[in-house]
């Protein structure tokens, strides 16, 4: 990709991201609930609520509001959660790389397993489709959030294959120097830990990821399909290509990039369901803080947290559009 | 006599899909080494089915009833899946009609040109791309080491023709099928083409089967040619014998209804309805005779 469209795509991200930061300032604002009211308790006096709102600024017009935060952005300062009573880009730090870690499990496993079950289905043709489309069908009418509460029923208590919530036992004290529990257990060599934060993400991951898996298995397994009509497939044939060979070597390349543009506008949703998801499993992540931060009215820590998720799915859109472009000769010269 | 590359006997095969209607009606023809053989006829007369029914791609509706297809003494209809796969990729291979979507859009030229070398003949990468490269100049491809690197979309339709000629003769093939391999090619382009395709043929011993409608090329490049009608065989021979003395009524039809060179001025006849009506009159003919001895 050409450094001229990155950074068209760089002016792009900052333009949507201010709308973000707009529309969530005056949405906070015009909701029902006092920030205020949440943390002081009934017998508190006139003065004392004064006081405090001026103490978070909130006693000022709405636009000053704003352009005090705004002006703090730019210097890297998202102001105090008001109901953590600490720095909200502290906050953040500590609590995302816990959810990135999940959903790029969650997004690797859905790849893995929709790529499969697509290339397996396509190779069946005729024989057994009929069965991976019905199982297919019903993952795709089951939400993320349905999943997590059957596998809390059935591997949680019942099996108890997997621990129930939490990132990593209780009882380990890892003495990790980053966030990124996983990454850091494994390129230290840590492997026991890794075993355990695996089994910790089990479940939301497994939840998160099943129906994103079933949205490339419908996609990618339709793709397969209307590429092996193509002449170029039926060439590959006549040169005594196995089957398999035919629908990975030849038609894959072709019909991955449709679903790779398809599974990245989807991977944002996977995002927005690590909200509930990581709060039926008590994981530490900005996820299930999001829902704190609403039932709190924590307005500095809910504009963060908004914004935090609106970067995401800009650099996650920009990742697939320089993906999809990679796998694309003709886009590649273009 | 010749020894005999390909011979098809009694071959007949019915669409599913349109009630069992019949779509090869008793073919049989044969393909001596070294020749080149068209098959003619005009769109649904079956010759595309027979060049997918030698490559077995034949598609899902269309079921062979009866006959052999016979290579180098082997019958193809009757090898497992497996041999079969083995058998044609390493001596039958396939010139597309339309070189514009026969490649591959997402592979470079060089792998799609080393496939069946690496595939059948156990090349290690370099050799096959060393092989490939002297393909290319066979093929009198400019630049072949540009080429090789170079996606489909970088090259113009007749760059691309060349090049699947180039991976039909790659591994010295004993039958290579032409699917109408000029259809979509500018005119000009169309004789190089033709021409590139018989100095290959001529050069490697290689039989040819040229699927055409068009009687033009029939003269210009096959030594013998078949002419089709709805699946049937109207008539088989030299094509010298039947440009000059044709003896079914509707290859004099088509005859007088092709432009020559050798006859100019002369006006073109379009094919008499009553040639038709013959000609169907023999299918039926035939049909009644199948149903009444089944």
């Amino acid at each position: 990709m050409l450094a001229s469209s990155l950074i068209k795509r760089a002016v792009m991200a900052a333009v949507t991201l201010f709308g973000v930061a707009v529309i969530v300032f005056l949405l906070l604002r015009v909701a029902p609930g006092d920030p205020i009211a949440m943390m002081i308790g009934p017998g508190a006096s006139a003065e004392d609520i004064a006081s405090l709102r001026a103490h978070y600024g909130l006693d000022q017009p709405f636009l000053t509001q704003f352009v005090i935060w705004l002006a703090g952005i730019l210097h890297g300062d998202l102001g105090t959660s008001i109901s953590l009573h600490r720095n909200v880009v502290e906050l953040l730090r500590e609590r995302l790389p816990a959810t990135l870690e999940l959903a790029i499990v969650a997004c690797a496993v859905a790849v893995i397993l929709g790529g499969s079950v697509a290339i397996l289905g396509t190779w069946l043709r005729g024989r057994g489709e009929g069965a991976i489309d019905a199982a297919n069908g019903i993952m795709l009418a089951v939400p993320d959030f349905v999943w997590a509460l059957a596998f809390v029923l059935v591997l949680g208590v019942f099996w108890q294959a997997f621990p129930l919530s939490g990132r990593i036992d209780p009882s380990i004290d890892p003495h990790f120097t980053t966030g990124f529990y996983l990454f850091e257990s494994i390129f230290t060599g840590r492997f026991d830990l890794t075993r355990d934060i695996l089994a910790h993400m089990a479940m939301p991951a497994l939840a998160l990821a099943l129906p994103l898996a079933a949205i490339i298995i419908r996609i990618l397994k339709d793709a397969l399909s209307e590429a092996m009509l193509q002449d170029y497939v039926l060439l590959a044939r006549v040169k005594g290509m196995s089957e398999l060979r035919l629908i990975a070597g030849e038609a894959l390349r072709n019909a991955v990039g449709p679903t790779l543009a398809l599974t990245g506008v989807q991977f944002t949703f996977l995002i927005g369901g690590t909200v509930i998801v990581e709060r039926i499993f008590a994981y530490p992540g900005i996820g299930s803080m999001a829902i704190d931060a609403v039932i709190n009215r924590d307005l500095p820590l809910i504009q963060g947290l908004v914004l935090v998720f609106g970067a995401l799915f800009i650099l996650i859109n920009l990742a697939i559009d320089v993906a999809v472009a990679a796998l694309n000769p003709r886009l590649r010269h273009g | 006599m010749t020894e005999q590359l390909l011979s098809i006997v009694h071959l007949s095969a019915v669409s599913a899909r349109d009630g069992n209607a019949p779509v090869l009606r008793d073919v049989s023809l044969s393909v001596a080494r070294g020749e080149v053989h068209g098959l003619v006829g005009e769109s649904g007369a079956g010759k595309s089915t027979i060049a997918k029914a030698i490559l077995g791609i034949l598609p899902g509706g269309i079921r062979i009833t009866q006959g052999t297809i016979k290579l180098g003494g082997r019958d193809l209809l009757a090898l497992g899946a497996h041999a079969r796969r083995r058998l044609l990729g390493a001596e039958v291979s396939l010139i597309p009609q339309d070189p514009l979507t026969a490649l591959n859009p997402a592979r470079r030229i060089g792998a799609q040109l080393t496939d069946g070398l690496r595939l059948w003949r156990g090349l290690s990468a370099r050799d096959a791309q060393t092989r490939a490269l002297a393909l290319l100049d066979d093929v009198q491809m400019r630049e072949p080491a540009r080429v090789m690197r170079a996606y489909p979309h970088e090259l113009s339709g007749g760059m691309r023709q060349r090049v699947l000629i180039a991976a039909a003769f790659a591994l010295d093939p004993k039958l290579v099928i032409a699917d109408e391999p000029t259809t979509a090619l500018d005119t000009t382009v169309q004789k190089q083409i033709l021409r590139l395709i018989r100095a290959m043929q001529e050069r490697h011993g290689t039989s040819v089967i040229f699927v055409t409608h068009n009687l033009g090329v029939v003269a210009q490049i096959c030594d013998r040619a078949t002419l089709l009608y709805m699946g049937k065989v109207m008539e088989q021979g030299t094509t010298r014998d039947l440009i000059e003395v044709p003896h079914h009524p509707y290859t004099q039809a088509v005859m007088a209804a092709c432009p020559r060179y050798d006859r100019p001025g002369q006006e073109l006849e379009p094919i008499p309805d009553a040639v038709l009506a013959t000609c169907r009159a023999e299918v039926m003919a035939f049909d009644r005779a199948g149903v009444s001895h089944g």
